[in-house]
């Protein structure tokens, strides 16, 4: 299975000289294309989340010709709002010490040390003009009493970092982007296509070129044509079916450039988190996050003894607590990292310690916060959170502790790219949680809206010039044939779609596929199990095509198609989430083989055999993809076992 | 767990053409499950049976992204108070229980199908004022400009809005005031947003105005109906910020002419 490698094809790009200078350097010497030619360059960004509506507004602003798509009815629903905790960035307001090089040590650290370190340390840089960028916009971020903003601290460091606006941090920095996406609609600078889905890439002579759609409200295919395609897509942790996710949040985009050519990168690094309210029946239709910054005033315990599980929380002494993570992890306590976290809680639920409903939950508990702090002060950091919670479960978390277990949460891996953000397939860039680049295996709470942001306003408008600069504008038109080659593909795979017409729902297929994957490649992973999926995945695919139904016509809205298109990706993309998992014989970060552990269940990385990025390219075949691989190297920050202890 | 039984009377309608009631029988519905599972179900069951799957505009299910929109026995997002119709649960209901679902009924929100309606407007609106123009790059440091804590807590109050359009639906006028009120006063509250603040009222008041949106006559059942508790305070606040603009458009804009004669 395993090729020979392609260095060629997998140039990251990285600037020369001094990792701090790297981001300065590469400023100066990338091409600029003047604003009268700018105009002529048209740019294609799918997706209009924090990635997409950054990258529009500025790319928009900057003169070039931009169209914007999302599948959801308008651009501000894109799955970015519904980030809750914060967004961190190396401003140092708190005087404790921080600074771009903590933050980007931290985010490689906590990255498990697989993340490429220009590209994080790059992050760190630009992170304090999002602040600024945010605030001049009219995000309403939490303040001081003295008009200074406020910060909170995240799990994975010991530095307050983090800015939010109460609960609803991801919101209002989507609105944030969402105003300069509106003001450049309104110029003129961009066309926005809301309710429609791209179905796939439009490749010609090995330059990306454009994409295929469907509108949603009409069912019509058609072709979109320009100089460069950004897709800001988002993650795949639907993959999984239970996630907390956004119902649409899928993998097709990025699934048809890999098909397309663009090289996928360590799909197996994915991300648990820990605070998720636990799954309560079959009909589940998603997980719900508690935000992690809950963790900075709750406690997190299970009863010492499995017999305590079925009482009232209130009548265990504090004796027969085990608050396993102060336990396990004096330095960080409950602000340990998401995948120790996670793991954490997955071995006292079978060690059958677990609470709730099928044993599979935690106590996360606000009595020491409310007695030291005051019920209104908690009300006031968390109440719409406690809301939430009350809502979905009918408990109050001010009376009882919260149940909690981990759930999928973010897809750490993603669509390959070099340091200017463009796959291996040239034209192509890829921003935000879609690309692989710089959380490594692990990403830290607060990082990925800074992440989105860095690379919709500050990364990619330096870098499109780049690849602009190699290609005439408007070279290829919707008269192309492989244009017209694209759309009629994709009208062939709707119309076999909606001919299957056999006994289960689109959803049935998708509930079966999560659970499996779930099963054999989520929280702990072994050689065995995932064989297991693979050997699965090809024959429920299978199934999938001669035996879905799908309802309605394809020239109308046809919602069941939607996810029909969507689960038809997912059921290729499990395949080579699994053999990334099984062909990384080490644990790092999000990705846990059972069969690499120190005797304290400690992940066990191997630095000698695995530091490497695995970029997958695809081969005509699902089951056969092909490896390449991008060796990682580490200037500024040693290697080490990561610790928290 | 109790299940429940719930005889559902649902809107069915295709684009323009006329719509219609559909009585749809749902029984064995998980008291734990949300009122989307519950559509959920009854979808499964509807496809199983070779019927058109009911549709409705979703994502989030957390009460953020605005997406969803039903009415529920007559009320926006139905009975619980500030919730979400994704966020409401169906231990809310009773086995027996007749529900009424219909879309968020307005001139300005055509149906697309059955409970899916086209909330564009909404977006227009936006485009018409609703920012700070901001070039990316060009913002000065975060902390120069101090900003009270009572002061960011009020702005964030209004831009807390889910963008749902329940105000809308709610109100016997479909008067939008509610969410152009909360969208404008976000701004208009902040330093930030002063430059601008007499431009954005006038264009996103009369963006509203052209897009069909009936009068506020102070009927505050918008209120009532925001799952994201949306004070009428902000319309009051909007009424004055648009009476000075008014004023101001009027003579900024003889003022402007007259220089123009003179100018160079
Ligand atoms: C519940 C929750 C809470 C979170 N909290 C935090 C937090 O506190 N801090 C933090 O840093 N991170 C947080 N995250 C992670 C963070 O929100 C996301 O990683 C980030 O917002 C992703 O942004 P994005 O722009 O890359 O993609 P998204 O916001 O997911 O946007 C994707 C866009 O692509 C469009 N799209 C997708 N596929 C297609 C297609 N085929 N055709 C057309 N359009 C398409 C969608 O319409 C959408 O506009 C949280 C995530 C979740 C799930
Ligand atoms: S004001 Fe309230 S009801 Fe109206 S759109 Fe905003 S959140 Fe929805
Ligand atoms: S589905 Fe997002 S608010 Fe209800």
């Amino acid at each position: 299975m395993v090729q020979p490698l392609l260095t060629m094809s997998l140039d990251s790009k990285i600037p020369s000289g001094p990792m701090a200078e790297k981001w300065t350097r590469h400023k100066r010497d990338s091409k600029l294309i003047n604003p009268k030619n700018k105009r002529k360059y048209s740019v294609i960004v799918v997706g209009s989340g924090l990635a997409g509506s950054a990258a529009a507004a500025s790319l928009s602003e900057m003169g070039y010709k931009v169209k914007c798509f999302c599948f959801q009815d308008s651009a501000r629903r894109a799955h970015s709002i519904a980030a809750q905790g914060g967004i961190n960035a190396a401003k140092n307001y708190q005087n404790d010490g921080d600074s771009v090089h903590r933050l980007f040590y931290d985010t490689v650290k906590g990255g498990d040390f697989r993340a490429r370190e220009a590209n994080v340390h790059r992050l760190a840089e630009v992170s304090v003009n999002i602040i600024d960028q945010c605030v001049a916009q009219g995000v309403p971020f939490a303040r001081e009493y003295g008009g200074g903003l406020a910060n909170r601290s995240f799990g994975g460091a010991q530095v307050s970092r983090t800015f939010y606006a109460r609960g609803q941090t991801g919101q209002q920095l989507l609105l944030g982007a969402y105003s300069a996406l509106n003001k450049e609609i309104a110029r003129g600078g961009v066309e926005m296509y809301s309710r429609t889905e791209m179905l796939d890439l439009i490749v010609v002579n090995g330059q990306t070129k454009g994409i295929v759609v469907r509108n949603l409200v009409t069912g019509k295919i058609d072709a979109h044509v320009a100089d460069t395609v950004l897709l800001c897509t988002g993650g795949y942790g639907n993959v999984f079916f239970l996630s907390t996710n956004a119902m649409g949040c899928n993998v097709t985009a990025t699934w048809r450039a890999h098909r397309k050519g663009a090289f996928f990168a360590n799909p197996c690094y994915t991300q648990i988190h820990p605070t998720c309210i636990p799954v309560s029946g079959d009909y589940q239709s998603k997980l719900t996050l508690m935000s992690e910054s809950l963790r900075n005033d709750g406690r997190v315990w299970v009863p010492k003894k499995a017999e305590d599980c079925g009482k009232n929380p209130a009548d265990i002494p504090e004796a027969d607590r085990d608050y396993y993570l102060e336990r396990k992890y004096p330095s960080f306590g409950n602000l340990a990292p998401r995948d120790i976290s996670s793991r954490a809680a997955k071995e006292a639920c079978d060690d059958g310690r677990g609470v709730g409903p099928g044993g599979r939950g935690v106590y996360l508990d606000f009595a020491e916060s409310i007695r030291d702090f005051g019920r209104n002060t908690i009300a006031e950091r968390y109440g719409n959170l406690f809301d939430m919670y009350e809502r979905i479960t009918g408990e109050s978390a001010y009376e009882r502790p919260m149940r909690i277990y981990p759930a999928v949460h973010y897809t750490m891996g993603g669509l390959w790219v070099d340091y200017n953000l463009m796959s291996n397939l040239p034209g192509l860039h890829v921003l935000g949680e879609a690309n692989f680049s710089d959380h490594g295996a692990n990403r830290l709470g607060a990082s990925a809206l800074m992440q989105g942001l860095a690379d919709g306003y500050f990364v990619i408008p330096t870098t499109v010039a780049n690849y602009l600069v190699t290609q005439k504008p408007g070279e290829v038109t919707l008269d192309n044939p492989e244009v017209k080659k694209a759309v009629a593909d994709a009208e062939e795979r709707t119309k076999k779609l909606l001919s299957v017409k056999g006994k289960r729902s689109v959803d049935s297929f998708h509930r079966e596929l999560g659970l499996l994957v779930w099963d054999k490649c989520g929280m702990a992973r072994t050689r065995e199990g995932l064989q297991e999926a693979i050997d699965r995945i090809p024959a429920l695919r299978e199934e999938f095509w001669n035996n879905v139904t799908v309802p309605g016509s394809g020239d109308a809205a046809n919602q069941e198609l939607e996810k029909a298109g969507r689960v038809a990706d997912f059921m290729e993309f499990a395949e080579l989430l699994c053999i990334d998992a099984q062909n990384r014989e080490e644990s790092c970060g999000g990705h846990f083989r059972e069969e690499h552990q120190y005797p304290d269940g400690e992940a066990k990385r191997n630095d000698q055999d695995f530091s490497y990025v695995a970029a997958w390219e695809y081969s005509g075949n699902c089951s056969q993809p092909k490896l390449n691989k991008e060796p990682l190297t580490f200037e500024e920050v040693h290697l080490a076992v990561r610790s928290y202890k | 767990m109790a299940l429940l039984n719930l005889h559902l009377k649902v809107w069915r309608q295709n684009g323009s053409q006329p719509g219609h009631f559909q009585d749809i029988e749902a029984p064995e519905i998980p008291d734990h499950a949300s009122f989307l599972e519950m559509m959920d179900i009854v979808n499964e069951r509807l496809i199983a049976n070779g019927q058109d799957p009911i549709a409705f505009d979703h994502d989030c299910r957390e009460g953020i992204c605005g997406a969803c929109s039903m009415t529920i026995n007559g009320m926006p997002h139905g009975p619980e108070r500030a919730t979400t119709t994704c966020q409401l649960h169906m231990r809310k209901f009773r086995t027996g229980d007749t529900i009424w679902i219909e879309p968020f009924r307005a001139r300005s929100f055509p149906v697309v199908k059955d409970l899916m309606v086209d909330r564009g407007a909404f977006d227009r609106i936006m485009q018409a004022g609703g920012f700070v123009s901001i070039r990316t790059g060009s913002a000065p440091e975060g902390n120069s400009i101090p900003i009270g804590k009572d002061v960011a807590d009020a702005a964030m109050d209004a831009a807390a809005c889910i963008g749902c359009g329940a105000c809308v639906a709610s109100c016997k006028n479909a008067s939008a005031m509610l969410f152009v009120s909360a969208k404008v006063g976000q701004l208009n509250t902040l330093p930030q947003g002063q430059p601008e603040r007499q431009r954005r009222t006038l264009g996103m008041v009369r963006q509203m105005d052209a897009e069909g949106f009936g009068n506020c006559t102070n009927q505050y059942e918008c209120e009532a109906a925001c799952p994201k508790e949306i004070s009428v305070r902000w319309i009051t606040k909007l009424n004055r910020d648009y009476a000075v603009a008014a004023v101001k458009d009027i003579v900024g804009a003889g003022r402007q002419q007259a220089g123009g004669e003179g100018g160079d």
